[in-house]
């Protein structure tokens, strides 16, 4: 499996990567078919999903995954074939027996260890639905023969006693084989129906296949060729007897006729004594090969009959082996030389269900892109240098340089656009996992639950993808486990008995927003709090707005669940959700309204390497922001500014307040400004739609910058995002302008409060 | 002589396979993902013999035999289905359908090659 240039191997990985888009598509048609759609093609889907996983998990001989998928299989062939109802009962075992299709297909990948418990309960609830006589019925999967062509076979007019004929019984039968070492003798007649040769078979390879097997006698029989005014070329009117010697079993010689098995008339028997019967054979018989005797008249054979035609073997007869003279198989024109004018990588016509698996992929290791992605990321600064250099070089703007300059802008940004959509992918595989904690951690609480999702073809950064997993989880689980109500509350509430909660994601401004939120009975601020103050965790004095006691939910250590259940209780709190998601450059937001749900909302970076950026200057100190939260520049004028307490201003923003901010002055660089008039103050958007003004020196620039992250090298500073290196050389800091804003709020107690947030239009 | 085959399939896998079994013996493989697909391909190649599966999105296996068979250059092209059933229905239903032979999944790929010569020399 390492070796990579073992074809074997690389078709085991792509077989895997194949399952994962099945388990993708078994998943949809299940939400499907749970949705109420009920149309054939769906059930069609979920049965070829599972089907394939089968066929392709039996060509690796992953054993575990071909039995537990044909059981699956055998169910969803009941439903397909409408002897069941998909109703929700069997949906929820077959949910069940996904996700556990999907744990089989992981742990056949990586040679893990087998949760046989697991899979032996599930195939009981498979059995429980097919019904006790389906159990039984279903039972194995069929032997796994390569080319099937052993049972059932003498089955045909042989007469070697009782329905239990074998191959084995066959040669039981044979008394007194000679000595001579293991040469049997067999006599096998063979007589083609019609339908033989409408199924594309043909005598002539059957005769063929016994003469690799031995020794040969042919005789073909023609009394039963009518005259030729009533001859049916597509009519089958020869049949031929074999004396073969060999050293194969008669099952071997069945093996030949297997696919005719039915469309002849076929009899095997074993020649005790070859010596008789060859003497009344003719005796120019050639040592090897296919010899044909054509018995009485001659009879010109129709041209048309195609089959019969090649099954014509020796017009000269006699002198030589026929082998030789029989016609090519096939007289088409030669195959090789007929025009390939469509191969099949040409056409993609759009397909109905897998538009996934009509597009062509590249399979990449992950570093070479890695290493793409950083030397866009040098390509984008060393482009930031050199413009800085012309720039001060004082060439004119209208300079065949400059306008050089700027294409070379564009084509860096598009590089590093393309270069970034390597890595996008869309955030469905992950919602699909979501909606198996929501099936399992309901299940465990026991409350009706289900997801509803949105967005799931929003393509995200596969590591910010793969990173969000953990956060998503825990969070899908808190709103399980503590945002839906009991069963009991919701009915008593006059909501619907089942609770819902709802997972989307969409691209905003150039970001990507993830929502989870619930339908439940919304935070308890009441509890919250005094969870908070029973742990010390905020002091019992101060008052709190609403969403200063939502964000206590990120504290470290705190827990709203009153009773410890299996759900939570696992240690993991909402703060390390937040410290994942910043990590990831992220903020997330809650809001919530009694009664009625809650909603974390998470904000991410497009990728994690480049941003638009707002270059600017504080006390000496180059800093910078992400374009995409500032929404307005503004320069303040006389009475723009207002105090509303010591120290806490609010910004005249038309008809509107805002409250105002010193950079400088929050990260520690200088102390605060006391003349407003003519400062540069720039206006910022938060997530959760407030506004806010901060104070800076003077705006030097708007470009790209590459996020270099400091978190692995430092600890996470407050208001600091990340670093990046500017054109010239020089470090600057990314701030993170949300994170700052909080921090003022929380040393100054200047409330964001609704009446001072909304901005105007 | 190179034999020209054409192997219908909705598993990338399968197909993968069933080329990495047949090129080495010398056949010139040629795929497509489902029935339609198939006979979209078939328009342009002549093959000794063709491979097909049964469970296919838009156009299945009988469907697509039952087209090929429908085609008056293709009525005696042996048709060979790949299926993981060895039901004697299912092998009946494909007879019916026109297909001359069948090859059980997994397969074996010198099984196949045999198979393949049986039919189509």
């Amino acid at each position: 499996m390492s070796d990579a240039n073992d074809p074997m191997a690389e078709i085991r990985a792509s077989f895997f990567i194949e399952c994962e888009e099945l388990l993708e598509a078994l998943q949809d048609g299940l939400q499907l078919l749970y949705d109420g759609a009920d149309d054939t093609e769906t059930i069609n889907v979920v049965f070829r999903a599972v089907h394939s996983i089968k066929g392709g998990a039996g060509a690796f001989g992953l054993e575990a995954l071909v039995r537990f998928a044909h059981r699956f299989e055998t169910v969803l062939d009941e439903i397909r074939s409408e002897r069941m109802s998909a109703g929700a009962d069997a949906l929820k075992v077959f949910f069940q027996c996904a996700d556990h299709l999907s744990d089989l297909v992981r742990i056949s990948r990586d040679a893990g260890d087998l949760p046989d418990e697991k899979t032996a309960e599930l195939l009981g609830e498979l059995d429980k639905l097919l019904g006790e006589e389906g159990a039984s019925a279903h039972d194995e999967p069929e032997p796994e023969e390569d080319i099937e062509f052993q049972p059932a076979i003498l089955s045909l007019d042989l007469d070697l006693g009782g329905e239990d004929d074998t191959p084995e019984l066959a040669i039981a039968d044979l008394p007194d084989l000679p000595p001579i070492a293991s040469t049997n003798r067999f006599r096998i007649l063979f007589r083609p129906a019609n339908e033989l040769f409408e199924t594309g078979n043909e005598p002539f390879h059957m005769l063929r296949a016994l003469d690799e097997l031995g020794e040969c006698d042919v005789i073909c029989q023609l009394e039963r060729l009518p005259d030729f005014a009533d001859l049916n070329p597509e009519h089958s009117f020869l049949s031929w007897t074999i004396e073969l010697s060999t050293e194969a079993d008669a099952a071997e010689i069945e093996a030949a006729f297997e696919f005719v098995e039915g469309l002849c008339t076929l009899e095997v028997e074993a020649i005790r004594q070859p010596e008789e019967i060859s003497a009344e054979l003719s005796q120019e018989m050639p040592e090897t090969g296919i010899e044909v005797v054509q018995s009485t008249q001659e009879v010109p054979l129709p041209d048309a009959a195609t089959n019969v035609q090649e099954a014509r073997p020796g017009v000269p007869r006699n002198e030589q082996p026929a082998t030789e003279t029989l016609p090519e198989p096939e007289p088409d024109a030669p195959a090789a030389e007929v025009p390939a004018t469509k191969t099949p990588e040409q056409k993609p016509p759009a397909k109905t269900n897998a538009p996934a698996a009509a597009k062509s992929v590249v399979r990449v290791d992950l570093d070479r892109i890695e290493r793409l992605v950083n030397l866009v990321g040098e390509l984008v600064i060393n482009q930031a240098m050199l413009s800085q250099s012309l720039e001060s070089s004082g060439l004119s703007p209208h300079s065949d340089a400059m306008n050089g300059l700027e294409e070379f802008q564009r084509l860096t940004r598009d590089i590093q656009d393309s270069v970034m959509m390597i890595r996008a992918q869309p955030v469905k595989s992950l919602f699909q996992r979501m909606s198996r904690i929501v099936r399992e951690s309901s299940s465990m609480v026991d409350k009706d639950v289900r997801l509803h999702t949105e967005g799931e073809n929003t393509e995200v950064d596969k590591t910010v993808i793969e990173r969000l997993a953990d956060p998503l989880t825990h969070m899908i689980r808190n709103a399980v486990d503590h945002g839906l109500e009991t069963t009991e509350k919701r009915l008593a509430a006059g909501k619907p008995r089942q609770g819902r909660v709802n997972l989307t994601a969409a691209h905003r401004s150039g970001r990507v927003v993830i929502d989870v939120s619930d339908d439940g009975g919304g935070i308890n601020r009441e509890k919250v709090l005094q969870i908070a103050i029973d742990k010390g965790l905020v002091p019992a004095d101060v008052s709190f707005s609403d969403t200063e006691i939502d964000n206590l939910l990120f504290l470290p250590g705190f827990s709203t669940a009153s009773v410890v259940s299996d759900l939570s209780g696992r240690g993991v709190g909402m703060d390390v959700v937040r410290t994942a998601i910043q990590a990831l450059g992220g903020r997330i937001t809650i809001s919530s309204v009694p009664g009625v749900g809650t909603t974390f909302s998470i904000s991410l970076p497009l990728t994690l390497a480049v941003l638009d950026g707002m270059v600017v200057q504080v006390a000496d100190e180059t800093l910078v922001l992400p374009l995409n939260v500032v929404i307005e520049t503004l320069t303040l004028g006389k009475g723009d500014v207002e105090m509303v307490r010591p120290g806490a201003h609010v910004v005249r923003v038309r008809s509107g307040f805002v409250p105002l901010f010193d950079l400088g002055e929050e990260l520690g660089y200088r102390s605060p400004i006391s003349e407003y008039e003519g400062s540069v103050v720039l206006l910022i958007a938060h997530e959760d739609g407030s506004h806010a003004a901060l104070i800076i020196d003077s705006i030097l620039d708007q470009r790209q910058v590459v996020i270099k992250g400091l978190d692995d090298s430092f600890f996470r500073a407050p208001g600091i995002a990340a670093a990046t290196i500017l054109g010239d050389g020089q470090i600057a800091l990314i701030l993170d302008t949300s994170d700052i804003i909080s921090n003022a709020i929380g040393a100054t107690g200047t409330g964001a409060s609704p009446s001072l947030t909304g901005i105007p239009a | 002589m190179t034999l020209e085959i054409l192997a219908v399939d909705d598993s990338r896998t399968m197909r993968d396979m069933i080329r990495l079994a047949l090129l080495p013996a010398g056949f010139n493989v040629h795929t497509a993902d489902d029935g339609v697909h198939g006979i979209e391909v078939l328009s342009g190649i002549t093959p000794d013999a063709i491979i097909t599966d049964i469970n296919m999105p838009r156009m299945d296996g009988f469907g697509f035999i039952d087209a090929v068979r429908g085609q008056e250059e293709h009525r005696a092209t042996p048709i060979l289905v790949l299926t993981t059933e060895a039901a004697p229905e299912l092998k009946a239903r494909a007879r019916h359908a026109g297909a001359t032979g069948w090859i059980v999944k997994p397969f074996d790929p010198s099984k196949l090659i045999k198979a393949l010569q049986m039919v189509a020399g």
